[in-house]
């Protein structure tokens, strides 16, 4: 890993990072490419968050959908952990609650596949820094 | 096409399954069920105006729908596109329908400042943070401000330490700024601490870098070179992903030697706490990281002036460096906009107890309890009454319906009797004894108290003995003015603030609970029927039909009675485990 030098070398870095994420999203398959992001904090994982992480891993594989799993930190919902977040290409993220491996099989099935929403979606009920004016 | 409905308890509870089956049956009729989907969701944290339904992707928002809706909601706007309305969110300002919920943000009463990445970025990739404009902040800094600059900006935000006492960031900074002296040290207070606490750990876990830069910013800004994070050692996720970020900044130059090629060294390193509640206070946290005992010591020296080594120190809590980056980048200006006049920013809340919706929130300064507790948390669970909320864990106090329409922030907490403390939330029901309450945080601080100094160490053990007492009733009237004085002195005289606000709880529930103190001492009765010394079980004989079920699952035979005759509870052999009344089919037993 290269150092960052510089104010100018750190916006440099921060551009290709978004511009890599962008054509490795691109290189694989735009179209039918799914992110996947697993709520990974203590809470999450307590609440069984890594076996969810792990089946969706597996199961994207073996069901031979293009697509890939990140961890993320706590999402706040913690009355309905495990959280997930699924970015569908074109769409906005989804983030779905109490997902059990039953759940999580419907959202492979149902959302990732088909695009239909299944029960237990979480709206968004917060403004972000970039909204709030 | 899809139409969204609310499956939150408040919705859940005003028929919201009924809307979602008249909307499907609706559907079907219409034969379009393969064309449209209906969804049950989680709670909108709109519970006011519930139930909710939400149609994608148009974005439209139906507030107070009946189950009788389903009907228009089909025919007008799914099959002939016009939207309903009489059922459109209304601005209350300005009295017009809002048909796109992008334009009704203000409902949103979350906004997330120091949670902006948790649940966003992979904590264990750098990239991803800077990809979200992550040591931008910094950068910015390091190159085109000087350290007065900074710490202005800080001061002109408003800006005040979310670790509990709310003082004012940019002053600390500049204090320690102005102590001369070789070496110095930015601390970051990650003692989280408080029964039911557990922002500063989501922080740490979700985004690890927002903590190095500001101490970073911090360490610049104040003329420190060296950062330490004293974090518990029962937090080993956080402390994995601190040390996983701080490996990763280093590798890109974002902490060490000349970060970013300017002359500012700064490097940070983990201290690990064996997580005593009393390490949460500075001069404890110092002493406890330089090996000796965790125990306070009299301030002044304040840490700014002698601190870490004796040596001027800053120490911030972790929630107060998260948002630096965000005021840097947004501006003092920005900042200022959002929260009270005192009181400036957002505020992390963990909210637990019997709410829905237990979790992590964080509100602009200046929200109300309700919009907290009955919006955003979803309300009280299975329908029971509120009855209050302790702020400030075992800090602070409860407050009560009174005090719900309170716009939360340090100052205005104080004034109602508790205080922000680190920001949990524990609420409390119709079910909840409060003289029980107040003793389970003495309890918790009577663990807790170092012993250093005897107002602490033994008014605390006296003030929970004198709780305890009154629980198993044998208290009496004048037990309460006991109380209340000896809570009085322990608050005067205590050395740190441990022991200066421990009696909160005690303080607080006899000014808002006096009444069931009362029931206590005087009639022996738990009007929540909580004290196991102080109720009974009873068989209603109007309810009872001599199943027998309660004799047989009682374990030590308290109950007599022949099979299909009214039974009978003994009250000097029962034990109060209450399995009669659980297995009792007929509501024949209660607690009185």
């Amino acid at each position: 890993m290269s150092q960052i030098k510089s104010l100018a070398d750190l916006r440099k870095k921060r551009e290709e990072i978004k511009a890599e994420m962008d054509t490795r999203i691109k290189a694989i398959d735009p179209e039918n490419h799914v992110q996947i992001k697993v709520a990974m904090a203590t809470c999450g994982i307590a609440a069984g968050a890594k076996e969810i992480m792990e089946f969706f891993v597996e199961q994207l594989d073996r069901r031979n959908i293009q697509g890939v799993v990140t961890q993320t930190g706590c999402m706040g919902y913690c009355y309905a952990e495990p959280t997930v977040e699924i970015t569908l290409p074109g769409r906005e993220p989804v983030v779905y609650g109490f997902v059990d491996l039953k759940r999580a099989d419907q959202i492979i099935e149902k959302y990732i596949k088909e695009g239909e929403l299944i029960d237990g979606i979480i709206p968004v009920n917060y403004e972000t820094i970039d909204s709030k004016e | 096409m899809h139409l969204l409905v609310c499956g939150g308890t408040g919705c859940h509870a005003s028929e919201s399954d009924a809307i979602l089956w008249n909307l499907r049956d609706e559907l079907e009729a219409k034969g379009l069920s393969d064309k449209v989907q209906v969804i049950l969701t989680g709670c909108f944290g709109f519970c006011e105006k519930g139930p909710i339904v939400k149609v994608m992707p148009d974005n439209t928002f139906y507030v107070q729908v009946k189950p009788d809706d389903a009907q228009a909601i089909v025919e007008e706007h799914i099959i002939k596109g016009r939207k309903i309305t009489r059922l459109l969110y209304h601005d209350p300002k300005t009295k017009e329908p809002v048909g796109d919920s992008k334009h009704m943000g203000f409902f949103k009463k979350q906004l997330r400042i120091v949670l902006r990445n948790c649940g966003f970025i992979n904590p264990e990739n750098i990239d991803e943070y800077i990809a979200r404009d992550g040591y931008e902040a910094l950068g910015q800094v390091l190159s085109e401000m000087t350290p007065e600059q900074v710490i202005e900006i800080i001061k002109d935000s408003g800006h005040r330490g979310r670790g509990g006492a709310g003082f004012p960031t940019g002053f600390k900074w500049e204090i320690a700024r102005r102590n001369k002296s070789d070496e110095k040290y930015v601390v970051c207070n990650a003692d989280e601490g408080d029964p039911g606490a557990f922002m500063d750990r989501s922080v740490l876990e979700g985004d690890p870098h927002s903590v190095l830069e500001a101490m970073t910013i911090c360490g610049y800004s104040i003329g420190a070179s060296k950062g330490l994070i004293y974090v518990r050692a029962e937090y080993p996720l956080a402390i994995h992903r601190l040390q996983v970020a701080i490996r990763q900044a280093h590798e890109y130059g974002l902490l060490g030697k000349n970060i970013l090629g300017t002359d500012f060294s700064f490097d940070i390193s983990l201290r690990l706490g064996a997580g005593a509640f009393v390490c949460g206070e500075e001069t404890a946290l110092i002493h406890s990281m330089e090996g000796h005992r965790g125990e306070p010591t009299i301030k002044p020296p304040f840490p700014a002036e002698s601190g870490y080594r004796g040596k001027p120190t800053n120490v911030n809590n972790v929630e107060t460096f998260a948002s630096i980056p965000v005021i840097i980048l947004k501006g003092a200006e920005w900042y200022k906009r959002i929260g009270t006049e005192k009181s400036k920013g957002t505020k992390v809340f963990a909210l637990a107890g019997k709410i829905n919706n237990v979790g992590l929130i964080e509100v602009p300064m200046g929200t109300t309890l309700r919009e907290v507790i009955f919006e955003i948390g979803g309300g009280i669970r299975n329908g029971k009454k509120f009855k209050a909320v302790q702020t400030g864990g075992p800090s602070g106090g409860c407050l009560t319906e009174k005090h719900l329409d309170v716009p939360i922030d340090f100052d205005n907490l104080v004034a109602a009797g508790s205080m922000m403390g680190s920001g949990g939330m524990i609420v409390m029901d119709e079910d909840d004894c409060m003289v029980s309450v107040a003793k389970y945080f003495l309890d918790f601080t009577v663990e807790e108290s170092c012993g250093k100094c005897s107002p602490c160490r033994i008014g605390n053990k006296r003030l929970y003995e004198l709780l305890n007492h009154i629980c198993e009733g044998k208290g009496n009237v004048s037990d309460l003015d006991r109380l209340r004085n000896m809570s009085l002195v322990i608050k005067d005289t205590s050395l740190c603030g441990l022991g200066q606000t421990s009696p909160n709880p005690v303080l607080s529930t006899l000014d808002n609970f006096m009444d069931e103190y009362i029931a206590h001492v005087r009639d022996k009765k738990c009007p929540a029927g909580k004290c196991k010394d102080l109720m009974e079980y009873y068989i209603i004989p109007e309810n009872c039909v001599g199943c027998t079920a309660c004799a047989r699952v009682c374990p030590v035979n308290a109950i007599s009675g022949e099979r299909k005759e009214i039974h009978y509870i003994n009250p000097e052999v029962c034990i109060k485990c209450g399995a009669c009344m659980e297995k009792c089919k007929f509501d024949a037993i209660i607690i009185r």
